[in-house]
């Protein structure tokens, strides 16, 4: 048995997401999105869990997880911060809006601050080129930010 | 130029069926369903001359009819809106602004191929997007554009929208097959193409979000309205994403054809800060740099660019000025293929990262004699040596860079330091 189990509200989920699909396999994304929003990230039992209850083996789970961006395999803090630093966004500044928020927030790429706050990444063209440069935070694009305005932006999110 | 993709987006609520609605959106399907067999409407498509957006300009047409119309399997048809091509961002524009062209596009193509079940693979990033489409998903299930037993046509058809989770390749059409499949977004060798063994097996259809918007019109207006505008072999319009160091950057909707330095310094208000432009980068960040001098008499279309030495591809155009940097410029877009590389092939998944790191070491006042043999080599036995197109495309960018700004890479080496920062 795995450590970690679903709550109920996410097992009618878990059922709902897998009755969409014509095979059970392709479920896959939808249903790691489901344990990232209830675990937080995806441990090692979670992705037990997930191997356990999508009837495949949990090195599949791993292959997964570890091949696409969006899954964390730690805790991270309650505002991803990722700036876009491709090559448009680079153009337009985007080295210091980084630097700004590394001063602001004192910490470095990759890193979360210490009250849990902020995780800091920067990550590659989100397709937002023509309002460069640009972030996400969480689930939001901000863009045609500022070193100044991106402070603000910052101050905002609790 | 009149706008087909573009049309009423800024108006309030584009993106609501009544606001499509009003401006005569599920015509074309109710036409097809009505009027039009199969056959009769990959026929119309054909002669329409519309060929992929995504970047390789295939002939949609043509593509619908690979499918067999024998097999047994079930087919299906998916929306590719994993835009994530540096430089690009048109098909987020229709996403938000525009979706229930792409919901009727879609179902149409499905119609074409007599699939039942058919997806949008939208990148997983673009949250509000997804939440915009899967408004625009419900919405066409209750009009009855969706379902069983469409508009009273006895046509039924499911679509389902599928969030990718952050990976480039899995706008590779086999690596979105293998993602939607549950898997890494591993592209596979082809043939068999998808057309005959795509997802699950079966014969699958992908199409990028702007050839599916783009069909209702062509349907509603006539293959022939649509086969007048552009060139020869390029039809129609095409949507061009503008960024980097020019006035108005942002979305445009261009008739084929259209002269590419015209467009630059009058549609798109020219170079910021009255500037001289160095270099642009024509159809996404796989595509090799143009300079400044090799504009002339280009216009955009595929056969123009193809002949100017680079490609179309996505219509991502990234304009770079005099102050530019091209060691550093490419070296950040070595480092997005390094990162974006999927790790199947060795070529790609070791020369990517070798790339990488000595674009970094030149930019950054370690270069040596003989780096940039180097790198022309290492670009060489990437480009064609892999399963997938990714291979092509990361090897360009860094030989166009070299061959078209040679001496800037000589300087930084011979300097030991970035020579224009």
């Amino acid at each position: 048995m795995a450590a970690v189990k679903f709550s109920e509200e996410s097992l009618k989920k878990f059922d709902e997401i897998v009755a969409r699909y014509p095979q059970k396999n392709a479920a896959m994304l939808p249903v790691l999105y489901l344990a990232q929003k209830e675990f937080g990230y995806i441990s090692p039992e979670v992705m037990e869990y997930v191997a356990q209850i999508m009837d495949v083996p949990v090195a599949r789970v791993l292959g997964v997880v570890t091949f696409y961006t969006m899954f964390n395999m730690k805790p991270i803090g309650r505002h991803h911060i990722q700036v876009c630093r491709t090559l448009s966004c680079a153009l337009a500044g985007s080295e210091r809006i980084t630097a700004a928020i590394k001063e602001k927030l004192k910490i470095g790429v990759g890193e979360t601050t210490p009250d849990g706050r902020f995780t800091l990444s920067e990550v590659e063209c989100l397709a937002s080129c023509g309002t460069a440069p640009m972030m996400q935070v969480n689930d939001d694009y901000y863009e045609n930010l500022t070193e100044k305005n991106v402070g603000e932006i910052l101050d905002r999110l609790k | 130029m009149e706008k087909i993709l573009l049309r009423n987006i800024d108006a309030p609520g584009s993106h609501t069926l009544a606001s499509y609605r009003a401006r005569g959106g599920y015509a074309a399907l109710e036409k097809v369903l009505r009027e039009m067999t199969p056959e009769k409407l990959i026929d119309e498509i054909k002669a329409s001359g519309l060929r992929g957006r995504g970047g390789a300009g295939f002939p949609t047409g043509m593509k619908w009819g690979f499918v067999p119309k024998d097999n047994p399997k079930p087919k299906y048809v998916v929306c590719n809106a994993d835009e994530s091509e540096p430089g690009t961002f048109k098909d987020r524009l229709l996403i938000e602004k525009n979706p229930h062209a792409i919901v009727e596009g879609t179902i149409i193509a499905a119609y074409a191929i007599r699939s039942h079940t058919s997806f949008i693979y939208i990148r997983g990033e673009m949250f509000y997007g997804a939440q915009v489409l899967e408004r625009a998903i419900d919405e066409a299930a209750a009009a009855g554009y969706l379902g069983k037993n469409v508009l009273g046509s006895g046509y039924d058809i499911d679509l389902i929208l599928h969030r990718g989770a952050g990976a480039y390749i899995c706008g590779e059409e086999t690596g979105l097959l293998s993602s939607l499949e549950g898997g890494k977004g591993w592209p596979k060798l082809k043939p068999p193409f998808p057309a005959t063994h795509g997802l699950f097996g079966c014969p699958t259809v992908v199409n990028n979000v702007e050839t599916l918007a783009a069909l209702p019109w062509i349907i509603t207006e006539g293959a022939a309205r649509y086969a007048a505008i552009g060139t020869e072999k390029s039809k129609g319009t095409k949507l061009f994403s503008v960024s980097g160091h020019i006035k108005k950057p942002g979305v445009y909707e261009v008739d084929m054809g259209y002269p590419f330095k015209k467009f630059l310094a009058e549609d798109c208000g020219g170079m910021t800060n009255g500037k001289k432009l160095k270099g642009v980068i024509p159809g996404g960040a796989s595509m090799p740099v143009l300079r400044a001098d090799e504009l002339d008499g280009i216009t955009m279309d595929y056969e123009s660019f193809q002949a100017a030495g680079t490609l179309l591809g996505s219509g991502g155009v990234i304009v770079m000025d005099e102050s530019t940097c091209m060691v550093r410029a490419a070296w950040n877009l070595s480092r997005f293929f390094a990162h974006e590389s999927c790790g199947q092939c060795s070529p790609c998944r070791e020369g990517c990262h070798w790339i990488e790191k000595i674009l970094n070491r030149i930019e950054h006042g370690a270069g040596r004699p003989g780096d940039l043999e180097k790198i022309l080599s290492v670009s060489g036995n990437i480009g064609g040596n892999t399963i997938c197109p990714f291979g092509d495309a990361a090897s360009w960018p860094p030989a166009a860079f070299i061959k078209k700004f040679r001496g800037e890479f000589d300087e930084h080496i011979a300097a030991g330091k970035c020579t224009i920062h």
